[in-house]
């Protein structure tokens, strides 16, 4: 069973419709109980990075997370997800889970391409140079672009966990692989074809990967 | 890099798709969640619906439409069209689309933009604006004027200020309508999508005017909009989204061309 970590961050339908237009129907739950059940694990969310650590912590599912971090199981974050797996994120200043070192950045407000300030937030459709080889960004063309709207980034303290960058004005990460982690702050659920292609990749996924 | 987002728009009337043109004589041209199936596949970035119903009947039609739509297509849409209050807003949202647009229901109630932004985030808040070219005043320092219901009402509202005004609430986006190009198919209103792109710090969505391929590439450099509306020159099946994206991209815009 794929599980959906429900954690009032936002309406999480889209990912659940994704899942099951590949073929894949999910739980959407906060109950950890479900979640222990299942044999994979989305963490998606929309919002800001305050609230999502206070309902986390308010449900228990911080320390469920790490704990299902540590069991090796597959873990797929997506967006306010993946963010708030970091140590600490600018927005709210806020300390977050710290599954793996590294902390959320705000976009400075200056930054520029060809001499035209960027707007902030970066919304809409952009690249992703994957840097290596991993089964659930498998069968992706090198053209593909993923849907992005944040205004906050990861910026993973070892540069061994980034594994995919997105230019916009600066260079970013907008994808970690760890272990048995995959985290993306772009939404494969509203980036088409490509987008479902990391989807149905993450479900057949095992959880490992040799870094 | 960002590339610039095409959208095609979409009018529904009581769950059935129509083309406006300058908001009269619309004739019926099909399914809507087909017509979204169709322009998903063909690689639309983005996908607008307007409700042109206004009835309550009309609205629980749409909700169905967005509802079906949203396990359709995977990639954002948004509805808008006569939404008044924050439980409209949550409807249309619960349903399945990515953003709600507000337009006349904002003018009456800036309030609805703040409460939007606060209850759904900001990235799910687009302000809709009708504009009409009219003589510059002190109190319409711009020259373009906010319309409401179609173009037949003026508000007394700078197309600027209002859209600075919209920012500083929460709004995340504008979708810039030209009541005077909407229509034409003469190439959308440059000046003002350029004075109101270089002056807010959200995305702007150009819309109306668009008649052929030429039309987009102007606003997405001289007008400096973020993304382009389309309608009648994909309805009709003038062109396809593929062949304005390689027109686009051949003149160094960037566009997505995988999908």
């Amino acid at each position: 069973m794929i599980a959906v970590v429900d954690y009032g961050a936002g309406n999480l339908t889209s990912v659940a419709r994704a899942l099951e237009y590949i073929g894949k129907p999910c739980r959407v739950t906060d109950d950890p109980e479900m979640l222990n059940r299942a044999s994979h694990v989305i963490f998606p969310g929309v919002g800001a990075a305050g609230d999502a650590m206070e309902n986390l912590r308010s449900r228990g599912l911080g320390r469920w997370l790490k704990g299902w971090f540590a069991s090796g199981k597959p873990l797929l974050g997506i967006c306010l997800g993946t963010q708030v797996i970091f140590d600490y994120s600018e927005e709210n200043q806020t300390p977050c889970l710290g599954l793996i070192p590294g902390q959320v950045k705000r976009f400075p407000p200056d930054i520029e391409d060809e001499g035209r300030t960027l707007k902030i937030p970066h919304m809409g459709w952009n690249g992703v140079a994957f840097s290596r080889k991993h089964p659930v960004f498998n069968d992706l063309s090198r053209e593909a672009e993923f849907y992005f709207v944040h205004t906050y980034y990861p910026a993973p303290a070892e540069a061994g966990h980034v594994i995919g960058r997105t230019e916009y004005g600066l260079t970013f990460c907008s994808a970690v692989a760890v272990r048995n982690l995959v985290a993306v702050q772009f939404h494969p659920e509203k980036s088409g074809t490509p987008g479902l292609k990391i989807l149905e990749n993450f479900c057949t996924w095992d959880g490992t990967y040799a870094e | 890099m960002l590339s610039k987002r095409i959208i095609p728009c979409l009018d529904v009337r009581a769950g059935q798709l129509t083309k406006g043109v300058k908001f009269q004589g619309n004739v019926d041209i099909g399914d809507p969640v087909e017509a979204a199936r169709q322009y998903y596949e063909q690689g639309a970035d983005e996908i607008v619906f307007y409700d042109i119903t206004a009835s309550a009947d009309g609205r629980a039609i749409m909700i169905d439409v967005v509802r079906r739509v949203a396990e359709t297509i995977f990639i954002p849409f948004s509805v808008g069209g006569g939404i008044q209050t924050l439980e409209e807003m949550r409807q249309v949202i619960l349903a399945g689309a990515e953003k709600v647009s507000v337009n006349s229901g904002a003018v009456k109630n800036p309030d609805i933009i703040r409460e939007g932004a606060k209850a759904f985030g900001s990235q799910c808040v687009v302000l809709g604006m009708d504009v009409k070219g009219v003589a510059r005043t002190r109190e319409i320092p711009s020259g373009y004027e906010i319309v409401i219901h179609g173009g037949r009402v003026y508000t007394g509202l700078d197309a600027l200020r209002w859209a600075k005004e919209a920012e500083r609430l929460g709004a995340g986006e504008i979708c810039l309508n030209s009541i005077d190009a909407d229509g034409t198919q003469d190439g959308y209103e440059i000046d003002l999508t350029s004075l109101i792109s270089t002056n807010v710090s959200i995305p702007v969505i150009a819309s109306g005017g668009a008649g052929k391929p030429e039309h987009l590439y102007d606003v997405l450099t001289r007008g400096h909009a973020d993304a382009a509306l389309i309608a009648s020159m994909v309805h009709y099946r003038a062109y396809t989204i593929r062949e304005i994206k390689n027109f686009l991209h051949d003149r160094g815009v960037k566009t997505r061309l995988a999908w």
